[in-house]
């Protein structure tokens, strides 16, 4: 186990090196001369030039790339063109909102979406399957900011029963912040819902037809003991799977959401970062992000071996 | 079970597994069908956009600005005066494009790049670390950061999209392959005598295709939606081609008051997505009896 843990964890240097080289090259090639905009509208081409040389921009591809990776492994993500703030700085302000999102997203989401595919899978054929069914693919199917605009339509505008837009820190009040929360975290996890309650029911849908299944009712163990004691415990190694890939999902789905709630969180920095081509910001955001999502996959990985006892590393 | 075989033997021989297998999954996906009639239905409203009552989508009016829909304008007026319902009739053909260009894009060089690698060990080794790391990238955060490189046009939208998509493809392609090139029929061929690139093209290519068609379907359905968190976020199709994304995004500050400027465009983009969707799941119980089992 712990031999296999420390290769999946070398696994992971080339996959955030391709990262870390497309984050790179993404500055090297971007239009425009940091330079020129650091030496001003006044300045000579002599001025340029030596403020290049200081900035190491005349250095060869691979030279600068090392240069910005032991930056980087110094905590240094470059600094903002636009504010002039180091970055590192920017997304420490931002990363809250981010986390208490995708965090309350992510469990109400998981803790819904398991029994409602559970559900489906025992009930397979019914109604209930058909409308669990119709949900997942719609909620595959409706853009999240266009939900968040539908609930915030109803729920906000014309019940007036959910504040429009922003957020309101948790240290401020739970009540506040639940209120500020309800509606981006519903929009946020249909998708990601769908997805899982989707793979739930398949992966149920499998193991329910095995015949320790059928054993374990024929000797009259209650169904709920069956469902949740062998069927659900046998068919997590896939659900759990999907929950770490359906991240991505999450991951993409915060950056809109932000913008639609006006939550200042990472997601809204993105945007602002795009709409400013604010290089140096992109960069670390898609570092960021593809190394949570990154990690999140090696744990889902590792965590297979306390899921199914007949996996062994 | 005795009735089978007799079915079976009465089946006239021209008619094919593969098409019996296809109407017995209609059968069982009814919405399939509906999902490829809404689908034609949109394409059909795409080309037939300029016929259809539509007005110069671009035409700005400012006396006319912010009119309520179902008056003298089916879907009301946007903040310039211009006709939503034209607008939105022409964005169709955005979506629409941009869905099947990367489908078809993505799908074409994930299978060139799968096909070789699955074959040729070192390939693999390499390409396979690049895929990996694009894939940890999320998709749209990957797109967005290539559309902040270039300038917004439909064909680096495009581009970006097909980009982000491509590693996907290729692992289903090499796992296809991984799989098939250990088929007794394989081996038959390269005993034979018969050459990789041969082998390839007329042994393993056409096992992969079904699969991909499948597979396509989908990215056509997440390259829609791409593309208008794209548009919608401001990195996407430039604001002079009406698109449903770029409609919804310059409704971003007006949604309390001109409600219907999101809800046009929202609807036809759901509805959109939600058939291209419905035919994957008919096409992969037709096509992909392995993978209907598991979803």
């Amino acid at each position: 186990m712990f031999a296999y843990a420390v290769k999946r964890l070398l696994a992971i240097i080339p996959v955030m090196g391709v990262v870390a080289l497309f984050v790179f090259s993404l500055l090297y090639i971007a239009p425009g001369d940091p330079a020129a905009v650091i030496a001003g509208d006044i300045a000579t081409e002599d001025d340029i030039a030596r403020i290049r040389a200081k900035l190491g921009l005349d250095q060869p591809y691979m030279v600068r790339f090392g240069g910005w990776l032991w930056a980087l492994a110094h905590g240094d993500l470059g600094v903002s063109i636009f504010t002039n703030l180091p970055v590192a700085q920017l997304i420490g302000q931002r990363l809250e909102p981010t986390l208490a999102l995708t965090l309350c997203t992510l469990f109400v989401t998981v803790a819904l979406a398991v029994p409602i595919g559970v559900i489906a899978a025992w009930r397979v054929g019914t109604w209930i399957d058909r409308v669990v069914m119709g949900f997942s693919v719609l909620g595959f199917s409706v853009p999240v900011f266009v939900l968040a605009y539908l609930l915030m339509m109803l729920f906000s505008v014309r019940l007036e029963w959910l504040p429009v837009q922003g957020y309101v820190s948790i240290t401020e009040g739970f009540w506040p912040f639940l209120r500020h929360m309800i509606l981006p975290s519903v929009a946020l996890g249909t998708v990601y819902m769908a997805l899982i309650a989707r793979i739930t029911r398949a992966s149920m849908l499998e193991v329910l037809s095995q015949d320790y299944i059928r054993t374990a009712q024929a000797k009259g163990l209650a169904s709920d003991q069956v469902l949740y004691g062998h069927a659900l415990k046998n068919a997590a190694v896939p659900i759990v799977t999907v929950i770490g890939i359906g991240i991505a999902l999450l991951i993409s789905g915060v950056v809109v959401t932000e913008t639609v709630f006006a939550i200042p969180g990472i997601g809204r920095l993105t945007v602002d970062a795009i709409l400013r081509r604010d290089y140096p910001i992109i960069q670390a955001v898609t570092l960021l992000f593809s190394g949570a999502y990154v990690l999140v996959n090696l744990a889902v990985d590792l965590s297979y071996t306390l899921l199914d006892p007949r996996i062994r590393y | 079970m005795s009735a089978v075989p007799a079915a079976l033997a009465a089946a006239p021989r021209s008619v094919s597994p593969t098409w019996l297998r296809f109407k017995d999954a209609l059968r069982r996906h009814p919405t399939a069908i509906l999902g490829g009639v809404v689908l034609l239905a949109m394409i059909a409203l795409a080309l037939a956009a300029p016929w259809l009552g539509t007005v110069d989508p671009q035409a700005v009016s400012p006396v006319k600005r912010l009119k309520p829909p179902f008056g003298e304008y089916w879907f009301g007026t946007d903040m310039l005066g211009r006709d939503v319902y034209s607008r939105v009739v022409y964005g169709a053909r955005v979506s629409l494009a941009v869905g099947l260009a990367v489908a078809f894009f993505s799908t074409l060089a994930g299978l060139a790049i799968g096909l070789v690698t699955g074959f040729i060990r070192w390939v693999d080794a390499v390409v396979m670390r690049v895929m990996d790391g694009l894939m940890s990238i999320p998709p749209v955060l990957l797109a967005i950061a290539l559309m902040s490189l270039t300038k917004a046009s439909l064909e680096n939208v495009i581009f970006a999209i097909t980009l982000a998509e491509v590693p996907r493809v290729v692992r289903l392609v090499r796992s296809l392959v991984l799989s098939l090139r250990e088929q007794p029929f394989v081996e038959a061929a390269t005993a034979a005598g018969t050459g990789i690139a041969r082998t390839l093209v007329r042994h393993i290519l056409p096992n992969t295709v079904a699969p991909l068609l499948v597979q396509g379907t989908y990215i056509c359905a997440s390259a829609m939606i791409t593309e208008s968190i794209l548009s919608f976020l401001g990195a996407g199709t430039p604001p002079n081609i009406p698109s449903w994304g770029n409609i919804m995004a310059e409704a971003r500050s007006l949604f309390q008051i001109a409600g219907y400027l999101i809800l046009f465009p929202g609807i036809c983009l759901s509805v959109t997505v939600l058939a291209v969707n419905l035919l994957g799941d008919g096409l992969r119980d037709a096509l992909d009896p392995r993978l209907a089992r598991r979803m």
